[in-house]
């Protein structure tokens, strides 16, 4: 019990670091809002003007608007994990950080922490301002709306520590997979189109992404108003696996780094 | 709080090696012990193997073979229960930027479950003289204020074993003798036990009651400051540490 408590405390002492760093700089803030907002606004105007063109999507006036700020969560879940890890990096701290008490799975559990916090604030300011321009508004899902939170919420996060484990093995030079590894899985990952629309090869990997059955229960709640439970447990059951490996990956990398000796010398 | 137990070495080395991947032999068959209480110094030249051991000794890396047991605790398997009693600090290894003085020391003071860690920290910002610069983005103090802010992180939870990486490196001699009086200051004070890598032979002379000088991965020489210089017909450490390494055969003692 004693012992749990102070790895709780370990978390919340990596999370309030991490809640420094934001709270320290504004333009870090505005990153956050940034770029879901640009993506609502952007979507949002696609949105009005597919609607009195397609019967299809004039049966929920918000579905592209709902998709892009789903897809947000996601990509801003995995950079929560990545980008904050890089910090240690660049600050050359992880030799400091690993002679402390902490250890690799609380550290793990603090960039998740953050990771949420960073995708509330992005997210939520653009789900918000959606309210604003366009009238729409995705709280309207209700606890539907937190199945497919939590759901693309832990595949950000899974892809998020491969990512750090590919970092932690190759060095900083494999950063920029950070940026672009969720940009290779969108095409397949239904967000805007349905799975049935991939040509039939394609469609398995789909079904192995759990943001796919998320995406087909988003239509199906906005244009069916039902909730499909055996695509969310499907998602459930596949983000287990993803979450499990993720976090399976970064421990192994974490390893080979204190075999190798990259722990002090990774950032340089 | 665990028991200190009398006798025990504050750090010993078994056979210690690290041969990596591309076969280089960082650290070859190392063994020494250092006793609790006192300072002992990690000499030797660019790559002979000091900070190779400095990092297995706290867990950074993962050693090829051999035993390390410190503070009567098996490194390798019991790594968290030491680490608590440990301290480590080098000019190598920073801490955040952009965080302030004191939100840095509160982040680790709470990784260490510090007691109070307000009173530690205004504690160590009077020993250190840090205070004037507590509410400062790390990244804007000198080199001499970020090794004494580097020092104050490692006293956090009152180390029984202090490990130090050139501990007054790139310092001017007003700063590195500040920081040579805290450490002593602190060791009188605690009874801590301090292994430091250092390539200034001046303040291993003053500080160290034990030394080790490695070459080429291996333990060449060892013993008392006063003992080297007698061993080697020298006056002072220097002369004794260009011995070694400019020396083709083993060490004469």
């Amino acid at each position: 019990m004693l012992n749990a408590a102070a790895s709780f405390n370990r978390i919340l002492a990596m999370m309030l670091r991490y809640t420094y760093l934001l709270r320290g700089s504004w333009p870090r803030i505005l990153e956050l809002i940034y770029w879901p907002t640009v993506q609502m606004i952007l979507w949002g105007f696609i949105n009005q003007f597919l609607v009195g063109q397609s019967a299809w999507l004039a049966q929920a006036a918000g579905l592209f608007i709902a998709a892009v700020l789903l897809w947000d969560v996601l990509f801003r879940a995995q950079l929560g994990v990545s980008l904050v890890f890089f910090e240690e990096l660049y600050s050359r701290n992880l030799g400091h950080l690993f002679v402390s008490p902490l250890r690799p799975h609380e550290l793990v559990m603090a960039l998740l922490g953050i990771s949420l916090v960073r995708t509330l604030i992005g997210v939520g300011a653009a789900a918000l301002l959606a309210i604003v321009f366009y009238h729409y508004s995705i709280f309207d899902m209700g606890l539907y709306l937190l199945a497919f939170f939590v759901n693309l919420l832990v595949m950000g996060w899974a892809i998020g520590l491969l990512v750090v484990a590919l970092v932690l093995r190759y060095g900083l030079g494999a950063e920029s997979l950070a940026w672009v590894v969720i940009f290779a899985i969108t095409p397949v990952s239904g967000v805007y189109y349905p799975v049935s629309v991939l040509p039939a090869w394609l469609q398995p990997v789909a079904q192995g992404l759990p943001a796919s059955h998320v995406f087909e229960g988003m239509r199906a709640v906005l244009l069916e108003q039902r909730f499909p439970l055996d695509l969310f447990w499907y998602a459930v059951g596949l983000n287990i696996v993803y979450l499990a490996v993720g976090a399976g990956v970064f421990l192994y990398a974490f390893h080979v780094a204190r075999r190798r000796g990259l722990l002090l010398h990774v950032g340089e | 709080m665990p028991e200190r137990v009398e006798g025990v070495p504050a750090i010993e080395v078994q056979g210690l090696s690290k041969r990596f991947a591309n076969e280089v032999v960082a650290v070859d068959d190392v063994s020494f012990s250092v006793p609790r209480g006192i300072v002992c110094a990690l000499l030797g030249g660019n790559g002979a193997g000091k900070t190779t051991t400095l990092s297995m000794l706290l867990g950074l890396l993962l050693p090829s073979s051999g035993s390390i047991r410190i503070l009567g605790e098996d490194m390798l398997r019991h790594r968290y229960r030491v680490l608590p009693r440990m301290g480590f600090t080098s000019p190598y290894v920073d801490l955040p930027q952009r965080l302030s003085v004191a939100q840095n020391l509160t982040v680790y003071a709470r990784l260490y479950g510090v007691p109070q860690p307000a009173r530690r920290l205004a504690e160590l910002a009077e020993m250190l003289e840090i205070g004037g610069f507590m509410s400062k983005p790390y990244g804007a103090l000198s080199a001499g204020q970020r090794t004494r802010v580097s020092l104050a992180k490692s006293l956090l939870n009152r180390p029984e074993l202090l490990l130090m990486d050139e501990p007054t490196a790139s310092l001017d001699p007003d700063s590195a003798d500040r920081i040579r009086g805290c450490l002593r200051e602190y060791q009188r004070a605690s009874g801590a036990t301090i292994l430091l890598a250092s390539h200034n032979m001046q303040e291993v002379e003053r500080l160290c009651q034990q030394v080790l000088i490695m070459r080429r991965g291996r333990i060449v020489a060892r013993g008392s400051p006063a003992e080297l210089r007698h061993c080697y017909g020298r006056d002072s450490l220097e002369g004794v540490f260009l011995d070694i390494a400019r020396a083709q055969e083993s060490a004469p003692c």
